[in-house]
């Protein structure tokens, strides 16, 4: 017996009986799931800004360090490969994104005032292709070469320093004899960072500049390495490995920051609380609907039933007008939601929060991101919970004895 | 051959603490092609002996039986199909599904049996032609008045040939002209198709046209006539 046709006409016709009713309610499951997908939309976009931005800090999703180099960041721990030989290993293995650099802690001091900050000597043109830190200059210049005497620093460490482009600091740290080294540089550019911390952290210079103060001659701190997809990081981790074959420590920015990598965890956490919390809303609603209109229609049923229609067909019924009113609202939705991305492509700006946003490491403008894999779950776990709320009405419709529900006043 | 077969069949409803005997050891055999009519005043059990001969309700003992089968001792299921296959239903009042027209009714229990669309439209336009609605077939029940609705219902039971047509008080909203008409059909029906008419009605217009007239009271079935020059 085959029932599909009738069921699914009544269904549907039946969705549409009362208007007004159904009207509401699919502007609930449409709202909600405008909701749902746009604030997933958002926190991804925030927490992919924050890894985004983090990577950028390391720099890289992939770093190559002395194996002591992260308990104890100075000039004592730094890559046994020279940086010439660094370059020409990379190129055989065809690995385009790789900056090796010198890393030190520091002090800068301006004829006003001092502050610790981290000294890094960087080859500017690869800088620029992994896209680090310092490559988006506000102010002045941004390094030309390996070579550059000058130094590149945040607006912010500018501003605390008193200082502008044109004028001299002196950088202190330490060299391999545990003495203390220092060189005066001349401020040639500020740089912007979506992260104000940044902007405070960083100071860059040329790298053989640096390695001459420290007297280090053709040694790096670490090798950042940068991939098209920050997701897809392990490939590379192996790739590198292999180039250092276990001299050397080689880790994933997931390894290198933890918190960026629980922050991926946590986010997938928040969507499943995020879509619980909005379902659970939305089903009050969808129960109440389908109750009312089951208790509208318990004449029609059992005068289904007493002509022979089978209690799975009513159940089924039930269940396929939820469906479609389910299905129509999450396309309403999933529109909404796409037309909404649309509307801001810029993004949107909450400087007025982003004092307290970068404590968590977040940027200043929030990028919503439509991820598929997330509106594939939020569709499919709204329709399939939408199906389990209305199974109780269904069941209690196709339960019906057809001599009592068809006299039923 | 016997069509229905009621032995010693009893129901009892309880309302609060009164025990209503709805049917009182009804003992009543009805043969294929009949024409017959229950009465009984209100609350004397002739719908509830149609309930329980359409199996939409079961007896508290006794037997009951549509052909060769015993229907009492069915499933929900069984009954389901047995009344898809076998019963046409016309009751006293919603009748129709209302969101279907006029000839979607019609076609509801051939749908559900699964007869082809094409076999479908072609019954129920002759069905609907011969109640005298070939014109309302795309119209939805509140569009119609109370005698088309009936009338669309009579169609919707004889439309798949069934052995046996089960009205209960088929008048009982409908003013006398609209009900005459309705019993000429039934009468013609009965006669054209050979189909097994049981009425339920306090009708004496209705009882008129039976060529059986069964009288209950009380539960019990107090007399049986047959009726000659119907």
């Amino acid at each position: 017996m085959n029932t599909a046709g009738i069921v699914m006409r009544l269904a549907w016709r039946n969705l549409w009986r009362n208007y007004r009713r159904t009207i509401i309610m699919l502007m609930a499951i449409s709202i909600g799931a405008w909701a749902m997908i746009f604030m997933i939309a958002m926190l991804r976009g925030m927490v992919g800004d924050m890894i985004r931005d983090g990577i950028n800090a390391l720099p890289g999703v992939v770093q190559v360090h002395h194996p002591d180099y992260r308990d104890d960041p100075s000039v004592e721990n730094l890559i046994t490969m020279p940086s010439g030989e660094i370059e020409s290993v990379f190129k055989e293995a065809q690995i385009q994104y790789f900056s090796p650099r010198v890393r030190v802690p520091a002090i800068v001091t301006s004829e006003r005032a001092s502050r610790g900050v981290t000294l890094v000597g960087v080859d500017p043109a690869k800088e620029s292709l992994i896209q680090a830190v310092g490559s988006n200059i506000g102010e002045g210049r941004n390094l030309e070469s390996v070579d550059d005497s000058g130094v590149v620093i945040g607006h912010r460490l500018a501003n605390k320093l008193e200082t502008s482009v044109g004028k001299r600091i002196v950088l202190m740290s330490q060299d391999r004899n545990n003495e203390v080294v220092d060189r005066g540089y001349r401020v040639i550019g500020l740089f912007t960072a979506k992260l104000p911390a940044q902007e405070e952290m960083f100071v860059f210079s040329g790298r053989t500049v640096v390695q001459k103060m420290l007297g280090i001659g053709d040694a790096v701190s670490e090798v950042a390495v940068s991939g098209p997809d920050y997701k897809l990081v392990e490939p590379l981790v192996q790739e590198v490995r292999q180039i250092f074959n276990g001299s050397e420590e080689v880790l994933s920015w997931q390894e290198l920051d933890e918190y960026l990598s629980a922050m991926m965890g946590i986010i997938d956490g928040f969507v499943f609380v995020w879509i619980v919390v909005i379902f659970l809303a939305l089903s009050f609603g969808l129960v109440n609907t389908l109750v009312m209109a089951i208790f509208e229609r318990v004449r029609e049923i059992g005068l289904m039933l007493a002509l022979g229609m089978r209690p799975a067909s009513i159940l089924s019924q039930i269940i396929v007008e939820s469906v479609f009113l389910l299905l129509i609202g999450l396309a309403i939705g999933n529109v909404l939601a796409y037309v909404t991305m649309l509307m801001l492509p810029a993004g949107i700006d909450i400087s007025d929060l982003a004092d307290g946003m970068e404590l968590m490491g977040a940027s200043d403008v929030l990028h919503p991101t439509i991820n598929v894999k997330d509106i594939i779950i939020v569709n499919t776990f709204v329709l399939f919970l939408g199906v389990l709320a209305s199974l109780s009405p269904a069941w209690k419709a196709s339960r019906y004895e057809p001599v009592e529900a068809i006299t039923k006043v | 051959m016997t069509a229905i077969r009621c032995i010693n069949v009893c129901k009892t409803y309880h309302q609060g603490r009164d025990e209503i005997k709805a049917l009182d050891h009804v003992d009543l055999a009805i043969d294929e092609g009949a024409f017959v009519c229950v009465s009984a005043p209100s609350g004397g059990g002739k719908t509830t002996l149609l309930n329980a001969i359409g199996g939409l309700d079961m007896p508290d003992s006794g037997e009951v039986w549509i052909g060769d089968t015993r229907i009492d001792q069915l499933n929900k299921g069984e009954l389901a199909e047995l009344r898809l296959r076998h019963i046409g239903f016309v009751f006293q009042a919603y009748n129709l599904i209302p969101v279907l027209t006029a000839r979607e009714n019609v076609e509801f229990v051939m749908e559900v049996r699964g007869v082809p669309s094409v076999e479908r439209q072609k019954k129920s336009r002759e069905i609907l032609q011969e109640v005298g609605l070939e014109d309302l077939e795309g119209r939805r029940p509140a569009e119609m008045s109370g005698g088309q609705q009936q009338r669309v219902a009579v169609a919707r039971a004889i439309v798949t040939d069934p052995s046996l047509v089960l009205a209960d008080e088929p008048t009982a909203n409908l003013d006398s002209k609209t009900s005459e008409g309705l019993m000429d059909l039934f009468a013609k029906l009965n006669k054209d198709h050979g189909t097994t008419f049981v009425i339920s009605t306090h009708d004496r217009r209705v009882m008129a046209h039976a060529r059986r007239l069964v009288k209950m009271l009380d539960g019990c079935i107090v007399e049986d006539i047959r009726q000659k020059g119907t």
